[in-house]
C-alpha cells in the first residue's frame, strides 16, 4: 500500500467529516436522521459499485441484487432467531456467496453481455424472492422483528449503524485506491489483454471486486431490512435503483474515493428538492438530470480540472487588471 | 391441450419477434443497449389506441401513421441526442437511454394517464382441430411477421439496408466508402423505433396497455435479443419464436408465475454458454 500526502490528507479529510456526521446524530431530530441513514446506505452502495464500474470499469447493474439478497438473508436469518448483529454478517457472507457465484459466470462476459447478464441477475431474483413463498413470503412481503426501544433512539441507532458500514465501505475504498489490487483492477479498466500478460491474474482479480462489492452491497441491504423491518421483492430488487447508483458515481466521478460521496449527496438533495416540489414529473426530471450528467459533467464533478479553470479565471482577472492600468496610463 | 399451448407460443412469438428485431438492430449496428425501447413500444400502442378512439380513423390508416411518427421520433433522437455520445463508453449510452426513458415515460403516462386501454376488437375464433386461435391474435401476428421479413429483405436488397450492414461490419471501411454515418446511425435508430411502433400496435390489438409496461417489454426484447444473436433479424424471429413457446410451455410445466422467469433462466444460461446467440456470428443481415 502507498500512502503519499494527498491519501493521508484525505483519509483525515474523510475521518474528520465521518466524526462530524456521528456527533450530529445526538442533534438531530428523526426526519433527518432517516434522511441521513437513506443518504449513508446510498453512499454505501455507491462505494460497492465503484470497486467494479469505476475501478473495474466493468458495467455491472446488479448492485440491487445483493442488497436485495442481503435484505432477505438478514430477514430470514432474524426469523430464525439470530440476533439483529448476527443477522447483518450473515447477510454480507450470504452477499458474497452469491457474488460469486454469479460473477463466476457473469465475469467472463464483457460489455453490454455483461450489463445485460448483471440486470438478468436482478430480475430472476427477484422473481425467485416473489416466488418461494415458503422462504420469502411471495409478494406479500416479509415482516421483520422490530426493535424495542423509543422511536428516536431506534432511529440514532441504525443512523450510527448505517454510518459505520459507509465509514468501512470508505476504508475498503482507500486500501484499494492505494494497494496493488486497486492498480489491477485500474489496469484492467485500461486493458484487459495487456494486464494479463503484465502478470494480473485478471479473472481472480475482477471476481475478487466482484464479492467485494456484493458483500458490502448485502450488508447495506441487512441494515436497510432491519430498519423497516418489512422487505418485499419489489423494494427489495427495484430496478430503477440499479441504474441510480452507477449515475450517482458518474455524477462524482468514477474511480475516485470522494467521487460516490459526493455523487451520492448531490443526487439525493436533488432528489429530495424534485420530489417537494414536482411529484408528477419526479421521473421525468431524474431523467432530465440523467441526460444532463451525461453531456455535461461526463467524468463527475471531481472530473471537472477546477485547477486549470481556477488558473483561466485567475489569468483572466490578471489580463482585465493589467489592461485596465495599461488604458489608465495612456489616458 | 400441448397443442394449444404451442400454438399460443407460436402465435405470440411472431409477435415477440417484431417487438425485439429493432432492438437487436440498435444494439448490433449502433453497440447501444436502447433502454427507451420499450417506451417506443407503448408509444406505438397509444398512438395506435388514440387514433381509433378518439379520432375515429380506421385500423388500417392509424397503423402506417403510427409508425412513421415513431420512425421520425426515432430518427429526430439518435440524431440530436444519441450521435453524440455514440462512440463513449457503453455506460454511458446506456445510462443515456435509460434517463431519455424515463422523460418518455413520464411524458405518456401524463398524456394518457396510468388506466389500462384497450381496443375492443371482436373478429371471432377461429376452431382449428380443437385448437382455438382469435383472429386478433393471427392478425397481430401477421402485421408482426409481414414487417419483419420485410425489413430482413430491405436489409439485404436496397441501397440503404446494405449500408447498414456495410456500417455494422466495420465503421471506418464504410465511411471511407462514402457512407454517411450519422445518416446511417439515426436512419437505423428510426428502423427500431417504427418496429417497435408494429409490436406496439400489434399489441394494443390483443392485451390492455398501460404505461409501466414497458420494462416488461423491454425485458422480452433482452431475452429474445440475446437468445438470438445481436443485430441478426433471422436470429430475433427464432428468438422470439423459441421464446413464446418456452414461456408456453413454463406455464404448462410451472405454473403462470413462473414464466417469465423460465425465460429470464433460459437466457441467462445462452448467455453462458453461447455468447454470441443461438443464431451464431453468421447472422449480420
Amino acid at each position: 500500500m502507498i500512502l503519499d500526502r494527498a491519501t493521508v490528507f484525505k483519509l483525515i479529510f474523510g475521518l474528520l467529516l465521518f466524526a462530524a456526521t456521528a456527533s450530529l446524530s445526538a442533534v438531530l431530530d428523526n426526519y433527518y436522521l432517516q434522511v441521513g441513514t437513506t443518504l449513508a446506505m446510498l453512499c454505501v452502495l455507491c462505494w460497492a459499485w465503484n470497486l467494479v464500474g469505476g475501478y473495474m470499469g466493468y458495467p455491472a447493474l446488479s448492485m440491487i441484487s445483493f442488497f436485495g439478497v442481503g435484505a432477505y438473508a438478514d430477514g430470514i436469518a432474524q426469523m430464525q432467531g439470530l440476533s439483529i448483529y448476527a443477522a447483518w454478517i450473515a447477510a454480507a457472507l450470504i452477499g458474497a456467496i452469491v457474488a460469486l457465484l454469479l460473477g463466476l459466470p457473469l465475469l467472463r462476459l464483457k460489455g453490454h453481455y455483461f450489463a445485460v447478464g448483471t440486470v438478468a441477475s436482478v430480475e430472476v431474483l427477484r422473481e425467485v424472492a416473489n416466488n418461494w413463498d415458503s422462504l420469502t413470503g411471495g409478494a406479500i412481503g416479509m415482516n421483520i422483528p422490530i426493535q424495542p426501544g423509543n422511536p428516536d433512539l431506534v432511529g440514532r441507532f441504525f443512523f450510527l449503524s448505517m454510518l459505520g458500514l459507509a465509514l468501512g465501505a470508505f476504508l475498503i475504498t482507500v486500501v484499494v485506491d492505494r494497494s496493488r489490487f486497486g492498480f489491477g483492477l485500474r489496469c484492467i479498466r485500461q486493458n484487459e489483454q495487456a494486464a494479463s500478460m503484465v502478470g494480473i491474474n485478471v479473472f481472480a482479480y475482477k471476481v475478487a471486486a466482484f464479492v467485494l462489492s456484493g458483500a458490502i452491497g448485502a450488508a447495506a441491504g441487512g441494515i436497510y431490512a432491519s430498519m423497516v423491518a418489512f422487505i418485499e421483492p419489489k423494494d427489495a430488487f427495484n430496478l430503477i435503483m440499479t441504474i441510480e447508483v452507477p449515475v450517482m458515481v458518474m455524477l462524482g466521478g468514477m474511480g475516485t474515493i470522494f467521487g460516490p460521496l459526493i455523487g451520492g449527496v448531490f443526487y439525493v438533495v436533488l432528489k429530495e428538492f424534485v420530489w417537494a416540489y414536482f411529484i408528477d414529473w419526479h421521473s421525468g426530471i431524474l431523467g432530465l438530470i440523467i441526460v444532463a450528467v451525461i453531456y455535461f459533467l461526463p467524468a463527475g464533478v471531481l472530473g471537472l480540472s477546477w485547477k486549470s479553470m481556477f488558473n483561466r479565471w485567475a489569468r483572466s482577472h490578471r489580463t482585465n487588471l493589467s489592461a485596465k492600468t495599461i488604458v489608465r496610463q495612456v489616458s | 391441450m400441448l397443442g394449444q399451448y404451442l400454438v399460443n407460443g407460436l402465435l405470440i412469438g411472431g409477435l415477440y419477434a417484431c417487438l425485439a428485431v429493432g432492438f437487436s438492430l440498435v444494439w448490433g449496428v449502433l453497440n447501444i443497449v436502447n433502454m427507451l425501447h420499450g417506451s417506443m413500444v407503448v408509444l406505438g400502442a397509444y398512438l395506435c389506441l388514440y387514433g381509433v378512439q378518439e379520432l375515429g380513423l380506421p385500423l388500417y390508416l392509424v397503423v402506417p401513421v403510427a409508425c412513421v411518427l415513431l420512425f421520425l421520433f426515432g430518427y429526430a433522437v439518435q440524431r440530436g441526442l444519441l450521435n453524440r455520445v455514440v462512440m463513449q463508453p457503453i455506460l454511458i449510452t446506456l445510462t443515456l437511454t435509460f434517463g431519455l426513458d424515463l422523460i418518455v415515460n413520464n411524458l405518456i403516462l401524463h398524456v394518457f394517464t396510468a388506466t389500462p386501454r384497450s381496443l375492443v376488437t371482436n373478429f371471432g375464433m377461429l376452431d382449428f382441430a380443437g385448437v382455438r386461435i382469435p383472429v386478433a391474435r393471427v392478425g397481430g401476428m401477421l402485421v408482426a411477421v409481414v414487417l419483419t421479413l420485410l425489413l430482413y429483405w430491405l436489409l439485404r436488397h436496397s441501397k440503404t439496408g446494405r449500408a447498414i450492414i456495410a456500417v455494422r461490419m466495420d465503421r471506418h471501411a464504410a465511411a471511407l466508402m462514402g457512407i454517411r454515418i450519422p445518416h446511417i446511425y439515426a436512419l437505423t435508430f428510426g428502423i427500431g423505433a417504427l418496429m417497435a411502433g408494429a409490436a406496439g400496435c400489434a399489441l394494443a390489438l390483443i392485451y390492455p396497455i398501460t404505461p409501466m409496461m414497458s420494462g416488461v417489454f423491454l425485458g422480452k426484447a433482452f431475452v429474445i435479443c440475446v437468445l438470438g444473436g445481436l443485430g441478426s433479424v433471422p436470429g430475433a424471429i427464432l428468438g422470439g419464436i423459441m421464446l413464446g413457446i418456452v414461456e408456453g410451455l413454463g406455464t404448462l410445466t410451472f405454473g403462470q408465475q413462473w414464466a417469465t422467469s423460465v425465460g429470464f433462466m433460459m437466457m441467462m444460461a445462452v448467455i453462458v454458454l453461447f455468447p454470441t446467440g443461438l443464431a451464431g456470428k453468421k447472422g449480420y443481415e
